[in-house]
């Protein structure tokens, strides 16, 4: 591999870490030109994949197989992934393990320049976003083209690789990559399956979920390089970027079962309010949420605040096609993020909250007297039967709603006077 | 049919803010000539501290729950958002505190949300009751992904005299509540408030009902500081009939 990415010398400093999704949302929400080409996109493709589910009478059963070879795979994956080496090896690949996003992204750089070239024509795929790709390339000095562009190089993500034979399979996605030189395939360590038999159930799976049809208007298959035909060299670039991580959690580790269909996306109420950018780097949506925090860990602040960007609506889980408990990790994940804060030396105001509120609540005598306390002092903040302003963190409520003020007896005052 | 002993959940946000639900649930349940306890040792179901990561919390009231409701027979509440937390995350609760008679003991519930109970347990739709206003329906996420209720509450509004129900637009897609999230997302969870008053409105609905006051309490948090002229209530409300004096 050649060329390291700062052409001289010192590193750039790394950017600054991104903003919680909070945060990023209230800057997204305010953008009127997001807010309708959301609506836009994400309507035309919940119509679609709804389409396509009501077309296929059998797709509980598809979701069902998808859901189990996946299982299946994940939990030998390390066999899995030696033995789609060797057949890639076998058929003329190379291979390139990257660990994370940024030895992925220098993989690919040298990899263009090895070839003598400036620029590649890059296709669009989650996994290149996830590891930020084009900004990589551009920040490198690559020019980064279209997919359809006449170019040496061509750099795209892929949907599966089969193990078995070393193919691997692009489902589907813009224009089609067709370099004169070298393919560049970029894949996560889970996009592997078995056998190429496991491909029927998928291929029916990610087009539908997806709202691109009931089958891919296009499927591209890469069996390595073919003399006379196609680029002379075809590398296969698998990015851990924190997956081993997520497989290592037990509940967490069904979140790789993901074909990135982005159904979730589509049907998710929040993304469609505040798009992919206030998720920051890494990945967006329900499935966003949930995967960054699992590769990353909880600790930073953006990472520990993608959990709680979700309503929990379930509407995600309804639609994943690998059946993914969306909504269940999302709560998970939670979990961690409280967990990995209760060893701080000063308790954060949501945990004395919280501790209080379960404290309160623990005992019937204490809840009654919070009761009554909690009725004084809304009846104290409330004008004309509503509570238009309310104190502390509780002023997020009231900044836009109202609160009806506290009756003047509680239910079970009621009940024990009756 | 004979008549039924019921153990009331009312929820403690519905204890202490939304009584008249508690008060209406126990008035239909007794015209139709049931039972109502209330054990007085209950209080929260444990959802707010689950939902917001707070596991060990959310244990001990989970636990405390089951106590209070252990052989109670049926128990049924008027929140499909913690009828949905006792019968589908109380698993995962024991689960993550490594505590399996916790699991058993929620197992030996029988929690219905209060439509599943009067549709499925009493098989009745027609409750008697009266309501002359134009009503939509917002069915919360809960309810409607959560417990998977259907159309009962439909069924049950389609017989009351002089209801004029009115079909709400774009009604499965979520209000934006969420818990904590109105707080800690409070700008997300007031955009889709935005959207789904937008929704109410369009309706000329009187009155929108929901089995969840929590829900309610936000869309109608909106429609309130905007001056709507549009009131929200709990379903048992409505089935219940007006309230006397």
């Amino acid at each position: 591999m050649s060329g390291a990415v700062p052409p001289a010398g010192t590193p750039p400093p790394p950017p600054p870490p991104p903003p919680r999704f909070a945060d990023a949302a209230r800057e997204a929400l305010a953008d009127p030109s997001v807010r309708r080409g959301l609506r836009e996109a994400t309507s035309a493709a919940r119509a679609g994949a709804a389409g396509a589910v009501a077309d296929s009478a059998d797709w509980e059963e598809l979701r069902a197989a998808g859901a189990a070879v996946r299982d299946r795979t994940l939990l030998d994956l390390d066999r899995y992934l030696e033995e789609l080496e060797g057949a890639v090896v076998e058929a003329g690949g190379t291979v390139h393990w990257a660990v994370s996003a940024a030895d992925a992204v220098r993989v690919v750089a040298g990899l263009v320049r090895a070839q003598g070239e400036s620029g590649a024509a890059v296709a669009d795929a989650p996994v290149l976003r996830e590891i930020g790709l084009a900004g990589g390339l551009a920040a490198a000095g690559i020019a980064v083209l279209d997919a359809g562009a006449a170019a040496a190089v061509a750099v795209t993500g892929v949907d599966f690789m089969v193990a078995e034979t070393g193919a691997l399979v692009r489902s589907g996605g813009d224009a089609a990559p067709a370099p004169s030189a070298a393919l560049v395939a970029v894949a996560g360590l889970e996009q592997a399956v078995p056998a190429w038999r496991d491909l029927e159930v998928f291929l029916q799976l990610l087009p539908r979920a997806s709202g691109a049809g009931r089958t891919a208007a296009r499927t591209v298959v890469w069996s390595g390089p073919v003399a006379g035909d196609g680029p002379a060299a075809c590398h296969l670039v698998l990015v851990d970027n924190g997956r081993t991580r997520a497989l290592a959690d037990p509940v967490g580790r069904t979140a790789l079962r993901c074909i990135g269909c982005e159904a979730c996306l589509n049907v998710c109420p929040v993304y469609e309010r505040t798009g992919p950018a206030a998720y920051g780097p890494g990945g967006a949506g329900p499935i966003g949420a949930v995967r960054v925090p699992l590769q990353r860990g909880v600790r930073g602040a953006h990472a520990a605040s993608l959990p709680f960007a979700s309503t929990l609506c379930g509407a995600c889980a309804d639609v994943c096609p690998v059946k993914i408990d969306l909504p269940g990790l999302l709560v998970h994940l939670r979990g961690e993020v409280v967990e990995a804060r209760r060893d701080r030396p000063v308790p954060a105001p949501e945990l004395a909250a919280m501790r209080a509120a379960a404290w309160t609540l623990a005992e019937p005598r204490r809840y009654e007297a919070a009761l009554r306390r909690g009725a004084r002092w809304g009846r104290l903040l409330a004008r004309g039967g509503r509570i238009g302003r309310l104190p502390g963190r509780l002023g997020k409520w009231s900044d836009a709603r109202d609160l009806p003020a506290p009756p003047a007896q509680s239910f079970r005052a009621w009940w024990g006077r009756r | 049919m004979e008549a039924v002993r019921v153990a009331l959940f009312v929820a403690c946000y519905n204890d202490a803010l939304f009584p008249g639900t508690g008060r209406a649930v126990v008035r239909l349940l007794e015209r139709l000539g049931h039972r109502v306890d209330f054990p007085a040792a209950q209080t929260c179901c444990g959802q707010m501290h689950w939902t917001t990561g707070y596991r060990r919390e959310a244990a001990a009231l989970a636990r405390a729950f089951t106590g209070v409701f252990d052989g109670a027979g049926a128990v049924v509440t008027p929140s499909a958002s913690c009828a949905a937390t006792v019968r589908a995350s109380y698993a995962g609760i024991a689960r993550a505190a490594g505590d399996p008679a916790l699991a058993e003991a929620a197992g030996r519930l029988a929690v219905y949300e209060l439509t599943e109970f009067l549709v499925d347990v009493l098989g009745v739709t027609d409750v008697g009751a009266r309501f002359p206003h134009r009503v939509a329906y917002q069915p919360t996420c809960h309810a409607l992904r959560g417990l998977g209720v259907g159309d009962r509450p439909l069924r049950l509004l389609a017989s009351v005299r002089d209801l004029e129900l009115v079909d709400l637009p774009a009604a499965e897609e979520c209000c934006g509540f969420g818990g904590t999230f109105a707080v800690k997302n409070a700008d997300v969870s007031v955009a889709l408030a935005a959207d789904k008053v937008r929704h109410v409105r369009a309706t000329s609905a009187d009155v929108l009902c929901a089995l969840d006051n929590s829900c309610l309490a936000h869309i109608g948090g909106a429609l309130s500081r905007l001056h709507a002229g549009v009131r929200v209530a709990h379903l048992a409300e409505i089935l219940a009939g007006p309230e006397e004096g």
